[in-house]
This record gives structure tokens, C-alpha cells and sequence, in this order.
């Protein structure tokens, strides 16, 4: 292990980004409090095209409770949701959004003086990725008396099918026709299509921002890749995102063309499979550049890819970009996606995060990394932790078994 | 001649062993880990060096591993005590094994090739469950010295006795409940050994030759029998099992 200590590597268009989403805060807290606007809320992978397509300003509660994650109030805001019934063992940003504002924090106040979560005239979830975030937004639900709709998606899905997509769309459908008389008009076919063709673009410049961690040294981490996400999760649908994503790409592919990685003297490469570790992001960033060793791709980062959207049809292509999604399927699609992953990025091995308060998204409990090890040969680390309560997370017990993994790969 | 020592900061205790150039161990050294972990490697590593017969500058090359490693400023170099527990187990028995440490606040299983090579390691994070904490909370509330529940667990006469909870403070009410109905402190004690071998049995799969360290190992010498039969396999307890993370990162420094 080295013991020098380097520094990790900034992006300038990080610049951007603080700016773009500061900007998006703001115009959605004007709406919230504009009589003449709408608020919707939605879900990280929901259907925010078709609420822009009705004008909304689309506003993400996962990204949210991320924030409280990052920026380490979650664990002190749990609790109180604890209190009010909501398990400790259940969703963490769940917990943490519902815990904060029943003790009226937000992390918008000290990051962009926003006094409160923007209150909204509708909620809207789509159960792809839990039931967690139907329970959460119909909390909101209640305590606004406001309405609360969503897509049922099915789980567990193997072959996505004719039929799948079917259901879906006719849900998209009939949740259109739900919305209208709460955004007081008909949905704008034009605004939906643009809206969709943007959000393709977006996923399409993600994707290719994410393809850098291919090069050999890695142009990115899995850490930067969290951070930079933001704009694929609560833009997408908009111009704004995609212009940041041309901007990032360019730096990341200067990068890759004069081969400058993001960790120098990178030695190993790894994929990381699971949630972020939110309040841990620039500790364990720190600790594998000091490893140099690159985390260079992830299931989350690449969960905001959404090629199948085509704004020639609409309705039926979100079905099928919502459907096709890696957290929907069966244990035997995601082997294959994580397969072909570890070859595209050439890692090493794989890190598992065993997420304590998200099973949907901690794919280690069913024995799929013994399974992949079989397969590809690749050995892999389970950490346990959680994405956002710390009071599932060692410090001490992480670091060890991280070196320990790194140590085992330096046997060659 | 060379020396070489590793020093294991441990939870419980601080373990230094030295070695000769030739991997022989000259002298072994411990200390309670406490709240000075830096004061505790240094003791440690003196009192091997004492044993030895060598000063500890004579010393060439210093490896820390343990929880506490950062605090062994005198160190040259630092590995993780997995590394560290693989190559000490390996040195004892150099085949295919399985290390099973079980130490004051966790325990891991280390999966070994017939040249050292180490194939995959998993860690109990989470509890107290299955390590030495747990027996001491154990002999704690079977008001016994920690160092005889292993012999009082000898004289156990009634197999049917089981700990079966996952947390510790489960398993605490059951052991009182189980006092309540009269049921015998030497089936509770070897219960509680069982409980331990069976925590370890749940962290993966294991077949094999199994190379048992650790403290818990070392203190209750009833383990082995008792790992053996749940795991299913053969268990060889090296000689100094409390050492043998120590061990390892004096082997490191031979390098
Ligand atoms: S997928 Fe996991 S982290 Fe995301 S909302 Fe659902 S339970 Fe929470």
C-alpha cells in the first residue's frame, strides 16, 4: 500500500454543475410558491418526461434525501422518522427525507438559502425500483392532501415482453389522462416529444461520459460519477442537461486522448455494484486513490441510461426504457449485464455494497458474487454498510476489508 | 543475521513477534491493547525483542497489522491483519487451507491455494456474534473467569443445550432464562462455544484442511473439538495461535 498521499483529481465542469443545479432548485422552489406554476414530484427513474410534457417543474426526492446522505445530517434525521413508525430496517432515504422534514431541515437551506422542500400539487412514482418510494410520496401524499399517482412496473423480469411494455404504456396512458386536471390543461404532444428526445440525448452523452472509465487509465471514478449524475437524474428532459454532458465529455475525452487517468498510477481496476455510500463518498474516494486503484464503472451510474426513449413514440418507448432497466429484472439478466460490464471496463474484481436498509438495490444476498466469481473468474468483496444511515457503516471494518481486497489483487 | 518483527494491534491485545532470517521464532511479546494502542505495540514489541535476546534496533524490518496498525508509529510498513492471519496460518501448514481467526471483536475465514495464495476472506462485520466479545459477555453473566469456561464447558453433560440467537443481547436473555429453568452453567458454557463455531460456520462455505488463530483459539482449548465437529472438518490449531497475525507481518517484512 502506499502511503503517500495524493490528491484527488478535480473537474472543472463540476463548476457548471453547482451552478445548473442551484438554478434548478431555485426554479422550482419560484414554482412551489407561484400560483400560475406546477410542482411535480417524481421519482429518480419515474416518468419526468411526460410531467414536463404537461409543464410541471419536476422536482426529485431521491436526489434529496442523496443530499442529506452526502452531506452526513441524514443519520440525525432517521430517527425521527424511526419514531413515526417508519422502520429502520426500511429505505434510508425514506427515512431521512420524512425525518428531516418533520424536524423542518433541509439541506437546500445551506446550500442554496431555500428555506423548504417545494411543496407539490402532485406526486408521481413509479414502483421500477421499490415500494419504498410509493410509501414515501404517499406520506407526502397525506400530509399535503395532495394526490398521489404511479406506475406499477412488474419485478423480477427476465425477457421483457411485448405484453410488459403493453401494460406499462397503458399505465403511462391512463396516468396522462390523470394528470390533466391537475395541471389544469391537456399534455403538450410536442412539449412530451421534445421532452423525450432530450432526455435519449442526455442518457446518450451519460453514457458516453461513463464509457471514458473504459480507457485504460480510467478518465473517471465511480466517485466522480455520483457527483456527476445529478444533472442525468433531475435535468434529464431538458436542454441545460444536455449541453453540461457535451461540456464534461470533452473534458473526460481530453483526458482519455492525452492518457491522464483519474488516478495516477492506476494499478487496479474494480466495478462497484450497489448504492453510493453517500456520507463516505471522499473518504472511500480517498482511500482507493491511495490503493491507486480506480473504481471505473457501476450499476448505479449507468442506472440513468435511457437509450430506448424515442420521441417518435413516445409512450411506448418510456414504457420500455422504465421497463428494461437493470433494478426491474431477474437475477440471470443482471449477471449478464455485470458480466459484460467487467469486460467492456476490464476490471479486476468487483465490490460489492451490501446496502442494509435497500435489498433492491444490493445484489449480493441471493449469491450472485459467488455466481459471477464462477463465471468470470473475477474475485469479488462484499461491504456492508448502507446508502445513507451511518449507523450501518464501519469505518475501521470498510478500510480493512477494501486493503485486504487490494492486497489479495496485488498477489497478481 | 537479520530480524524481522510483526506487530498485531489487536482489539483485546497487542501480540509482536521477531524472526530470524531463516523465518524462526525467537521471541513473542503482549500486551492489553487498552486506550494507548501506540504505548501497547511499543511494549509488545520490546518484550519480544527481550525474549529474543536482540536489541530492537538490531530489528530490520518492522510490519504492523491490526486494527490499531496506524498506531504503531515505529513501523516500517503496514498490512491488513487478513494478509497478515493468511501468511502466519500458511507458514504453520504450507498447503490448501482455510484460516478461521477468531478474534476479540470479529472473525474471518481465508481461503488459501497450496502455494499461499489467497483466494477470498470474508469478515463477520456486523455483531459481537461469533467472536471473543461474545464469550466474554457470556462468562460474564455465567459469573465464571473467562479463561475457565472452556474447562468448565469439558464437563458438559447435555448436548441438547443451544444458544440459538443471532445478537448478544439475545442470547444473554436466553442464557438467564435457561439458568431460571435450572438448566446446568458447564451445557451453557459449551452452548456458548458452539454458538461461536457455529457464527463461524455461517460466514461461507468450508471444506478442507481449516487452520484455526486468534485469541479465543488460543484461551479455549475445547475450540478445536468443537470448530471441528460443526464445521465438519479437520482443525489444526498452530502452536502460539494468538501470534499467528504477529507471525505474519514479521514474514511480510522478510520478504
Ligand atoms: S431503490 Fe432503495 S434507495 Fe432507492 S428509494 Fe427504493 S429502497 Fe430507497
Amino acid at each position: 500500500m502506499s502511503e503517500q498521499k495524493a490528491q484527488v483529481k478535480r473537474i472543472s465542469a463540476a463548476k457548471t454543475m453547482k451552478k445548473i443545479m442551484a438554478e434548478h432548485f431555485h426554479r422550482v422552489d419560484e414554482a412551489s410558491r407561484d400560483p400560475g406554476k406546477k410542482v411535480a414530484w417524481c421519482t429518480s427513474v419515474g416518468p419526468a418526461e411526460l410531467l414536463q410534457g404537461f409543464g410541471f417543474e419536476v422536482y426529485y426526492p431521491e436526489n434529496h434525501a442523496a443530499m442529506l446522505g452526502a452531506t452526513r445530517k441524514a443519520t440525525d434525521y432517521i430517527p425521527y422518522a424511526n419514531a413515526a413508525g417508519y422502520s429502520p430496517d426500511i429505505c434510508s432515504y425514506l427515512t431521512a427525507d420524512v425525518g428531516a422534514y418533520l424536524q423542518g431541515y433541509t439541506p437546500l437551506q445551506d446550500a442554496y438559502g431555500i428555506q423548504s422542500v417545494p411543496k407539490p400539487d402532485v406526486l408521481v412514482y413509479n414502483t421500477n425500483q421499490c415500494r419504498d418510494v410509493q410509501d414515501w410520496f404517499m406520506w407526502y401524499g397525506r400530509h399535503w392532501n395532495v394526490p398521489c399517482l404511479g406506475i406499477e412496473t412488474h419485478r423480477n423480469v427476465g425477457p421483457v415482453s411485448e405484453a410488459h411494455v403493453d401494460s406499462i404504456t397503458r399505465q403511462l396512458q391512463h396516468l396522462a389522462e390523470q394528470l390533466e386536471p391537475i395541471a389544469g390543461h391537456k399534455l403538450d404532444m410536442d412539449l412530451f416529444r421534445q421532452s423525450v428526445g432530450l432526455s435519449r440525448r442526455c442518457s446518450e452523452l451519460w453514457e458516453q461520459v461513463l464509457l471514458t472509465g473504459s480507457a485504460r487509465p480510467s478518465a473517471l471514478t465511480f466517485f466522480d460519477g455520483t457527483i456527476h449524475m445529478g444533472p442525468a437524474v433531475v435535468l434529464r428532459g431538458l436542454p441545460v442537461a444536455v449541453e453540461y454532458y457535451q461540456q464534461l465529455l470533452a473534458e473526460l475525452q481530453q483526458r482519455v486522448e492525452s492518457g491522464e487517468g483519474a488516478i495516477e498510477g492506476e494499478r487496479h481496476r474494480l466495478y462497484w455494484e450497489g448504492m453510493p455510500v453517500w456520507g463516505r463518498l471522499r473518504a472511500l474516494g480517498e482511500l482507493f486513490l491511495s490503493l491507486r486503484t480506480c473504481v471505473v464503472a457501476s450499476t448505479y451510474c449507468n442506472s440513468w441510461i435511457f437509450n430506448q426513449l424515442d420521441p417518435d413514440d413516445p409512450f411506448r418507448s418510456m414504457a420500455r426504457a422504465y421497463t428494461e432497466l437493470f433494478i426491474v429484472r431477474s437475477d440471470p439478466v443482471k449477471e449478464d449485464y455485470i458480466a459484460d460490464m467487467c469486460q467492456r471496463y476490464q476490471v479486476d474484481g468487483i465490490v460489492y455494497h451490501d446496502a442494509k436498509t435497500c435489498p433492491n438495490n444490493t445484489n449480493s444476498r441471493y449469491a450472485m458474487p459467488q455466481r459471477l466469481e464462477q463465471r468470470t473468474g473475477k474475485p469479488y468483496l462484499i461491504l456492508s454498510g448502507d446508502l445513507n444511515d451511518l449507523r450501518c457503516w464501519s469505518d475501521e471494518q470498510a478500510r480493512t476489508s477494501i486493503e485486504a481486497f487490494v492486497e489479495q489483487l496485488e498477489q497478481g | 543475521m537479520s530480524f524481522f518483527a510483526g506487530v498485531d494491534v489487536g482489539s483485546s491485545a497487542a501480540k509482536a513477534v521477531v524472526i530470524d532470517d531463516q523465518a524462526r521464532e525467537l521471541g513473542r511479546g503482549l500486551s492489553p491493547s487498552g486506550a494507548d494502542l501506540s504505548g501497547s505495540a511499543r511494549r509488545c514489541f520490546a518484550a519480544a525483542c527481550r525474549q529474543a535476546g536482540i536489541a530492537e534496533a538490531e530489528v530490520e524490518r518492522i510490519v504492523a497489522c491490526g486494527f490499531g496498525r496506524d498506531n504503531v508509529d515505529f513501523a516500517h510498513q503496514r498490512r491488513t491483519e487478513i494478509d497478515c492471519h493468511a501468511r502466519g496460518a500458511y507458514h504453520h501448514l504450507p498447503r490448501a487451507i482455510t484460516v478461521v481467526d477468531i478474534g476479540g471483536q470479529d472473525n474471518k475465514v481465508i481461503r488459501i491455494d497450496e502455494n499461499g495464495r489467497r483466494l477470498n476472506f470474508t469478515m463477520n462485520r456486523k455483531c459481537a456474534a461469533g467472536t471473543g466479545a461474545f464469550l466474554e459477555e457470556v462468562a460474564l453473566r455465567l459469573k465464571v473467569p473467562l479463561d475457565k469456561l472452556a474447562e468448565l464447558a469439558g464437563q458438559a453433560t447435555d448436548p441438547s443445550v443451544r444458544i440459538g440467537s443471532f445478537c448478544t443481547v439475545f442470547a444473554m436473555t436466553e442464557i438467564l432464562s435457561r439458568i431460571r429453568a435450572g438448566v446446568r452453567v458447564e451445557d451453557l458454557a459449551r452452548a456458548a462455544l458452539e454458538s461461536v463455531a457455529r457464527r463461524v460456520l455461517e460466514v461461507q462455505s468450508i471444506s478442507g484442511q481449516v487452520v484455526a488463530t486468534g485469541g479465543v483459539m488460543a484461551h479455549q482449548p475445547l475450540m478445536r473439538e468443537i470448530l471441528s465437529q460443526q464445521l465438519q472438518a479437520e482443525v489444526f490449531v498452530p502452536p502460539h495461535a494468538q501470534y499467528v497475525g504477529a507471525l505474519g507481518a514479521a514474514l511480510v517484512g522478510r520478504r
